[in-house]
């Protein structure tokens, strides 16, 4: 800075600036703002391409190719049986980014520096949760172009369709901000990623994704028929027409599995909303 | 008005069981215009109170107002004219210099044109140029410093705080972003600064405040702080060592304070009263035990032996400042 601040100590002239910020105090602009800069990262960072572009693809590959086979549904086939659940699994890690991303910038200090300026306090979340949204939604749409080309088929039309794609961006988007409040808690965003990798895992697994309910071990399977990823994933899949005649659990989720995704989406929403935008603003680096 | 105004601000942190009063009573009042140094040893709170009057945590009790508006109550409205640096660069890793600023300044609400264009002016001013458009990632801990002391300058704030805004900076950057200060001050901007260095303290502020435990325990200008803590400091320069002791003695019967000898034993310095008188006296002592002297004189006090006196710690800068502590303030 030597030569031109110096230049500015004899001049004692700085170039022009505002003597306030601007008037207008506005969420969506300001959020928008966080969210470009947030989409400006993902441009910037190879993981996340890998993780939203070559991992989707791997998975649908890898499940359809290798298990597709082996493993019979009652009604349907395993490729078309499966694609929801990878859909549902995927969104659902791309959702934790919320919490490492809210981690990182807490560690890397630059919450310290929204929190100083004149924004409004739930942009930065909002910000945050929107890019995450967008980077899921691509990942959405590469599998399910993977998915057409290994074979996959809806057949509830192209409505029933749009509807399942949006209950599970809708569902992930909810669990984003679970995971931003915790990533505000944690603060360490290398523990955010291990966590997530060690319950979504189990979670996903113990569940309807991969493999009918009915074929788990008698705890296994009570524990899947209530297990939301299991509502998720079997609303996701009555709705492409996915289904079979696999047997339904009477369990509550099994039964009303788009009621319980919107229900459980819209209180998540309700409670973690303003559990994070409170958090945020009394948080702070060191 | 008071641009700056702390009544009584208390923040108490619990960390491993015990009670720590980051701020214990701290009150200050900085006039419009004015260049204020708080000046104080590691965990005095001077980043606590920065953090305070810059809305980013709430006190246990106190008031502080900040360019007439409550930090508390009015905290968006302080936002809008206030531009801040924190003890640590708190920047974008992933966006250029260049974007960091525009960034700042369209969440100023400046519209991203004029923010674009301000982040230019900018990146000129604090001289990187030639880094602007490349990922802070890759910055030196000078040049994130200086995008992030460019930050509190996106818009032309009516307040300016500053934590250690020196530090990690080389010598011609520091006495460049001295420049800066003094411009934006002659414009009328009044500035809060945390040093550890005297110098800075010394140069640039109108008015000091040394802080210790939360609390101010001395406070003026620099001036008035060095004949605070005693006029004049009578420092001679022994030709022999063997002297020592009577020089000492000597020195001692005058003094106001203990008197320190060096490691050769041959400098020797006493706290006075009264320089010049006092001077002639020990002289004529010093000649008739016949210690022989290289150099004698009397100088005034540093702020460094203000800081000594006063907080019984010697100054000393800060960790490393691309390695912040973590600790939560809500956690605790
Ligand atoms: N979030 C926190 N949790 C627990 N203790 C804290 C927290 N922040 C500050 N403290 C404690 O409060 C005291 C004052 O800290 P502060 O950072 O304000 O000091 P400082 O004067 O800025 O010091 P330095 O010169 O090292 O920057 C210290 O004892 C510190 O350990
Ligand atoms: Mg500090």
């Amino acid at each position: 800075m030597t030569t031109q601040l110096a230049r500015h100590t004899d001049t004692a002239h700085l170039p022009h600036g505002h003597r306030t910020g601007g008037p207008r105090w506005s969420l969506p602009s300001d959020a928008w703002t966080i969210t470009w800069r947030n989409l400006l990262k993902f441009k910037r960072s190879p993981d996340y391409v890998v993780f939203a572009v070559l991992q989707p693809i791997m998975f649908v590959l890898l499940f359809s190719q290798v298990y597709g086979g082996s493993i019979r549904v009652e009604g349907t086939n395993y490729t078309d049986y499966l694609m929801a659940g990878i859909f549902g699994q995927t969104v659902l890690f791309g959702a934790t980014f919320s919490g490492y991303g809210m981690a990182q910038d807490l560690k890397d200090g630059i919450i310290d520096r929204f929190r100083t300026l004149p924004m409004h306090p739930a942009a930065v979340l909002l910000g945050r949760t929107a890019a995450d949204l967008a980077l899921n939604t691509v990942s959405m749409i590469i599998m399910i172009l993977t998915g057409l080309v290994v074979g996959w088929r809806f057949h509830e039309g192209i409505l029933a369709f749009l509807g399942g794609v949006a209950l599970l961006l809708l569902f992930s988007y909810a669990f984003s901000w679970v995971m931003a409040l915790i990533g505000m808690m944690v603060r360490t965003p290398e523990v955010i990623n291990n966590a997530s990798f060690m319950i979504l895992f189990p979670l996903t697994f113990i569940s309807n994704a991969f493999v009918q309910a009915q074929n788990l071990p008698g705890p296994l399977q009570a524990f899947a028929n209530w297990n939301p990823v299991s509502a998720l994933v079997q609303a996701a899949r009555s709705l492409f027409g996915n289904l079979g005649q696999s047997p339904v659990s009477d369990a509550l989720p099994m039964r009303y599995p788009i009621a319980m995704v919107l229900i459980g989406s819209v209180l998540m929403l309700a409670i973690f909303v303003p559990l994070a935008v409170t958090r945020y603003t009394r948080t702070s680096r060191r | 008005m008071p641009m700056i105004e702390a009544h009584d601000l208390r923040k108490t942190y619990r960390a491993n069981g015990e009670d720590v009063h980051a701020l214990d009573g701290l009150s200050l009042q900085v006039p419009e215009g004015r260049v204020i140094g708080l000046l104080g040893p590691n965990g005095a709170g001077k980043t606590t109170a920065v953090k305070v009057l810059t809305t980013l945590i709430r006190p246990d009790s106190g008031t502080a107002r900040v360019a007439g508006l409550d930090v508390l109550t009015q905290a968006r409205e302080v936002k809008r004219v206030v531009g801040s640096s924190g003890q640590y660069a708190a920047v974008d890793e992933n966006l250029t210099g260049v974007e960091n600023l525009e960034m700042v300044g369209r969440l100023y609400h400046l519209g991203t044109r004029a923010a674009r264009a301000r982040a230019r002016e900018l990146i000129d001013l604090f001289d990187l140029a030639e880094a602007g458009d490349r990922p802070v990632k890759g910055f030196s801990g000078g040049m994130r410093r200086r995008i992030d002391l460019a930050g509190a300058l996106v818009i032309d704030p009516q307040v300016l705080f500053l934590d250690e805004p020196t530090t990690g900076l080389d010598p011609r950057s520091r006495i460049a972003l001295w420049g800066v200060i003094k411009s934006l001050v002659a414009g009328g901007t009044t500035v809060l600064l945390t040093t550890q260095y005297l110098e800075e303290a010394d140069h640039l502020a109108d008015s000091i405040y040394v802080i210790d435990q939360g609390r101010v325990i001395a406070e003026g200008t620099s001036d008035e702080l060095k004949a605070q803590i005693g006029g004049h400091r009578i420092a001679l320069a022994l030709v022999d060592a063997a002297d020592t002791g009577a020089a000492r003695e000597i020195l001692a019967r005058h003094g106001t304070g203990p008197v320190t000898v060096d490691d050769s034993g041959r400098s020797l310095e006493v706290p006075v009263q009264r320089g010049p008188s006092t001077l002639a006296a020990a002289l004529a002592e010093l000649a008739q035990a016949g210690v022989e002297l290289h150099d004698a004189g009397i100088r005034r006090p540093t702020l460094d032996d203000v800081f000594l006196t006063l907080t019984g710690h010697l100054a000393q800068a800060s960790p490393d400042p691309a390695a912040p502590s973590q600790i939560d303030e809500a956690a605790s």
